[in-house]
């Protein structure tokens, strides 16, 4: 696997940044693909190779302005593979960011929480 | 015939129609008409929490319509790929309306889908929402089933939607929907 996947932002996708050497895992601006399975497949699939030699531990970043439904399901699915690696009883965290007044971001973060069982903050910036 | 642009125009007029588009749906154009509704929402200084839901939700019309519009074929030559999109303010409310081709076989699920929709309540929505979020099912589209759930929830009332019968294998389907503040 590659030690890092970087996507740089677009007017409808968003800024990926998966660096393993420096341990920078994050997720920022819009994501409005109209085919959010092919722009998110090479995400996903880096992240499951990730995790078969994951760092010690792993500080995801969430901070995104706007998502259509099915980036959601997408965004998802990366929380599920970080999921699979907390289990594993290696540190993760997972932060997703919301601006003061963006309460469907906010909203949104609160639920994937309530649906997933690894140490997940909801945070303003 | 002579078109009645008067005729046009006034009904707009009435109806505060502030963007209205009809033809094929591109990804070039959804994405010029979000970049210009955008700036509109910008330059009339619409509250940021308004702003952000008329924006979601027209994301996720103009992607129902991109993926979901069946093509028209009126006959063995012809081919129709067009859909109509219309966005207007009245009181304070926005409204967004679009109409596209739909093939009769295809009327069932849809409607059912929406029917069943309008029977939740927000907290029931919410439950159906975080159940279709966690089915990981996708369609060959890239879309994920979770649009109209999503407009329902962010809009919170009902959705209105009809479906005009065109010809033995064609109907319009249009869905009407209000966004309070």
């Amino acid at each position: 696997m590659k030690n890092s996947l970087i996507i740089e932002e677009t007017n409808d996708t968003p800024k990926i940044i998966l660096d393993k050497l420096n341990g920078v895992f994050e997720i920022s601006g819009r994501s409005l693909p109209e085919n959010a399975v092919k722009f998110y497949s090479p995400v996903l699939k880096w992240m499951e190779e990730y995790i078969v030699t994951p760092n010690q531990a792993t500080h995801f970043e969430f901070k995104l302005d706007y998502f259509n439904s099915a980036s959601t399901k997408k965004l998802f699915e990366v929380i599920t593979i970080l999921e699979k690696l907390s289990s594993n009883s290696l540190p993760v965290t997972v932060i997703w960011y919301h601006t003061k007044d963006d309460e469907l971001i906010r909203n949104r973060g609160l639920e994937i929480k309530e649906m997933v069982e690894l140490p997940f903050e909801v945070k303003m910036y | 015939m002579v078109l009645d642009i008067y005729g046009f125009y006034d009904k707009m007029e009435q109806n505060n129609i502030m963007l209205s588009f009809k033809g094929d749906i591109t990804s070039d154009l959804l994405t010029s008409i979000l970049q210009i509704m955008e700036a509109k929402l910008d330059n009339w200084q619409e509250e940021p929490k308004v702003k952000k839901k008329v924006y979601n939700v027209l994301v996720e019309c103009l992607q129902n319509l991109y993926h979901h519009m069946d093509e028209m074929s009126p006959n063995q030559d012809d081919k129709i790929r067009s859909a109509i999109f219309m966005i207007g303010k009245i009181d304070g409310q926005y409204n967004i309306i679009t109409g596209n081709y739909i093939k009769n076989e295809n009327i069932p699920n849809l409607q059912k889908l929406l029917e069943d929709i309008n029977l939740l309540s927000k907290e029931e929505l919410k439950e159906y929402y975080k159940a279709v979020l966690n089915n990981g099912e996708m369609s060959l589209k890239g879309g994920g089933g979770l649009g109209m759930i999503d407009i329902a929830r962010k809009t919170g009332g009902k959705l209105q939607f009809h479906f005009t019968p065109v010809d033995d294998n064609y109907s319009f389907f249009s869905l009407n929907i209000n966004i309070s503040q």
